[in-house]
């Protein structure tokens, strides 16, 4: 994985010297918070319901285990013990004190970690597929141009006070597993004819009140100026972007607006200028960073051999392991999803474990999942029975990945200041209620997901089966929505019809499964047959 | 004019700025003002008679200014390009890497903290148009 020069050291040094500054300014009155909000917001610390809330970055999910470490140590030092893991593949600790902050900021920077650009009007942590590296359907590992592309992004002059927050995804192989195109700007890895790599690129993808799924903006832009194209989408978005109504600001909205063809052809044209003015890195830069994402030292000649005799081990084997591209190793992801559990929390303790297990099975490499969960990218199959036995005990072996009860939640009420209703009680009843792993297995790959509002940062508008808390008259209402997806197949859920009550929405899934399971036809998963049938008879048993 | 910081070793222009509508109508002015939202790309023809070319912040959230300034200085723009408006201390890095070599802030900046915030970032990511050296260009030399 990437490692930091003294270059990048010093950046994030420099950086946390400036905070304290401003820190110290705020606390001694100099600064108002009007004036400290925005200098406080590029550092990733809002001020929410019951404290401040820091964002921390984890770049394209991707983490070591002294990394990990460390974020179980800030977890203890100045937190309650415990944090939360993001869709954007980031961490948040819920109860930090603006005085301690600098001091923490201090600590992540020891271990090349910071919490630069996780908030604010600019451009955020770059999002990537947590199986890169690893998976056997990728290009190429788009890490490396991810990587390029976050330092072109930090403290970028021309680029810090854009209409609204800006968010990459970067994937490198034809399955998605990072949303890509519900981002700002999506990038796709691609090789194109001549055996050339080069970058796909969608833009105007988002969630939020007005979710939409990103356009093609161009099939093939040559490596070599994947960053002088961002910095014509960026200068095109930062100049006509709505600057009148925050919530018309995204890009989604000028790509919308413009119509692509139009928006397409100001960045072309911004593109043809940029090229002249030195904006992209040489390729020596490129291989440099390619050169820190290369593979551990995989041993040959391993079995792929597994024994199956425990039944437990079985069931979480089938569900959480994935096929690596490598002989005798496989892809293992920890479920963040116990049932009744908080989506995406872990304790300091389970932190710690997992920092032990990325150093131990893993060629020290972990990651964050989108869906709030964490992967072991290199595990050879003959240490998957002991690693499972190691995360049991922890209780961090729940065999559900992709299955109903891996729900992403975003915090809701019981955390976040623009909440209308809270999602963390209603995944744990979901949970619950479909707590049996063999009937959750009997449904099928089921993407469900919670947002406590409109701004949608638990994803419903992806979810094959979403929740969004609204506010009815006082009281926490939660709409049923259906059929979305962000994957390959992505598509944005549809609102079934009236509300229901927080109990109302646990049987509303009952009652679409239900009509799924009868409906379905062979291998079918329930996205599949809503596509096939439409919303008429999941409507039909949802308000007879 | 106490509270304009001037990184210009020129004399200031005398001449008072006028609105873009007006340089249109009044060929002979050498400074003009760009308001947030005015297309900077429209001043290209004139680039080589303008000595100051002065841009609106109304407010410090609003990154428009920025794109402006770039934009003029990718030009060949090199007379004075000053910032006005909603101005603050944290911001002046950025605007310096954008090509901005004057200001005047609304609230006066202490010239002190001017100074320590602009000598704070001794490196820099990116190409800008203040010609300095991006980190990826020293790591290969
Ligand atoms: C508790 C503090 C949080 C606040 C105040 C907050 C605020 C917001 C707001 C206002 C938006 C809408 C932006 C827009 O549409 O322009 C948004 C979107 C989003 N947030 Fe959050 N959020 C919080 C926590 C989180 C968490 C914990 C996650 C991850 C689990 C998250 C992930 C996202 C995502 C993925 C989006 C959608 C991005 C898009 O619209 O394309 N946020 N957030
Ligand atoms: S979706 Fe709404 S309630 Fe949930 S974290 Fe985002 S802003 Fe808060």
């Amino acid at each position: 994985m990437y490692k930091y020069d003294s270059y990048d050291q010093q950046m994030v040094d420099t950086r946390v010297e400036e905070f304290r500054d401003q820190v110290e300014r705020r606390i001694a009155g100099k600064l108002t918070e009007d004036q400290f909000k925005p200098l406080r917001l590029m550092n990733g610390l809002y001020l929410q319901l019951h404290a401040y809330m820091l964002r921390v970055a984890i770049p394209y999910g991707t983490l070591n285990g002294k990394q990990m470490r460390m974020l179980a140590h800030i977890a203890r030092k100045y937190d309650r013990d415990y944090a939360h893991f993001t869709t954007r593949q980031n961490i948040q600790y819920n109860w930090i004190k603006l005085a301690e902050t600098p001091d923490l900021l201090a600590d992540l920077a020891s271990v090349e970690m910071h919490a630069i650009q996780t908030s604010g009007n600019c451009i955020r942590n770059i999002s990537s597929d947590q199986y890169a590296g690893a998976a056997a359907d990728e290009v190429t590992d788009p890490r490396p141009y991810a990587e390029l592309l976050r330092q072109w992004s930090s403290f970028h002059p021309e680029f810090s006070f854009l209409p609204r927050k800006f968010k990459f995804a970067v994937i490198a192989s034809d399955e998605d597993r990072a949303a890509m195109r519900l981002h700002d700007i999506g990038i796709q890895i691609v090789r194109n004819g001549d055996g050339e790599i080069g970058a796909r690129f969608y833009a105007g993808g988002g969630m939020g009140r007005t979710p939409m799924i990103a356009p093609l903006i161009r099939d093939f832009v040559p490596i070599g100026e994947l960053v002088s194209y961002a910095e014509a989408i960026l200068r095109v978005y930062n100049r006509y972007g709505r600057r009148d109504n925050k919530y018309k600001a995204r890009i989604k909205i000028l790509v919308h607006e413009m119509g692509a063809e139009e928006f397409i052809k100001e960045v072309e044209a911004e593109f043809t200028h940029l090229q002249g003015q030195n904006i992209d890195a040489p390729a020596a830069e490129l291989e440099r960073i390619i050169a820190h994402f290369e593979d551990p030292a995989f041993e040959t000649g391993l079995s792929d051999e597994i024994d199956r005799s425990d039944p437990d081990f079985a069931i979480w084997l089938d569900q959480n392991v994935h096929a690596h591209k490598r002989p005798g190793y496989a892809i293992a992801t920890i479920s963040l999803k116990p049932v009744g559990g908080i989506p995406g929390d872990a304790s300091s303790a389970q932190m710690d474990l997992m920092a032990d297990l990325t150093e131990q099975y893993s060629f020290d490499e972990c990651r964050v999942t989108h869906s709030q969960n964490i992967v072991l990218p290199h595990v050879r199959k003959a240490d998957l029975y002991s690693l499972w036995q190691k995360l049991d005990e922890a209780g961090l072996a729940s065999p559900n990945l992709d299955l109903i009860s891996d729900i992403i939640a975003c915090p809701g009420l019981d955390y976040c200041s623009l909440a209308n209703a809270r999602s963390i009680p209603v995944a744990q009843k979901i949970a619950k209620r479909f707590a049996d792993i063999d009937r959750q297995k009997e449904l099928g790959e089921l993407k469900l997901k919670i947002s406590g509002c409109i701004n949608a940062c638990g994803h419903h508008h992806a979810g094959h089966i979403g929740i969004l808390g609204v506010d009815r008259k006082g009281t926490e209402n939660y709409q049923l929505l259906l059929g979305g997806s962000g994957a390959e197949d992505v598509s944005l859920a549809k609102i079934t019809g009236p509300g229901f009550t927080e109990d109302g929405i646990v049987d509303a899934i009952e009652t679409v499964t239900d009509v799924y399971v009868a409906a379905r036809e062979d291998g079918e998963r329930f996205v599949d047959t809503y596509r096939r049938l439409g919303m008429d008879p999941f409507k039909e048993a949802l308000y007879g | 004019m106490d509270n304009i910081l001037r990184f210009r070793d020129d004399g200031a222009s005398e001449e008072p700025a006028v609105t873009l509508d007006s340089f249109f109508d009044q060929s002979n002015a050498t400074a003009v003002r760009l308001e947030d939202g005015e297309d900077a790309r429209q001043l290209i023809p004139y680039l080589d008679r303008l000595a100051m070319i002065e841009i609106g912040f109304s407010a410090f959230g609003d990154g428009r200014g920025y794109s402006a300034a770039r934009i003029l200085r990718e030009h060949g723009y090199t007379g004075e390009l000053r910032a006005q408006g909603d101005v603050l201390v944290d911001q002046l890095a950025f605007m310096r890497r954008c090509g901005f070599d004057s200001f005047a802030p609304e609230k006066p900046i202490n010239a002190a903290d001017a100074k320590k915030a602009l000598a704070r970032w001794e490196e820099v990511y990116q190409n800008a148009a203040d010609g300095r050296k991006p980190i990826w260009s020293k790591r290969h030399e």
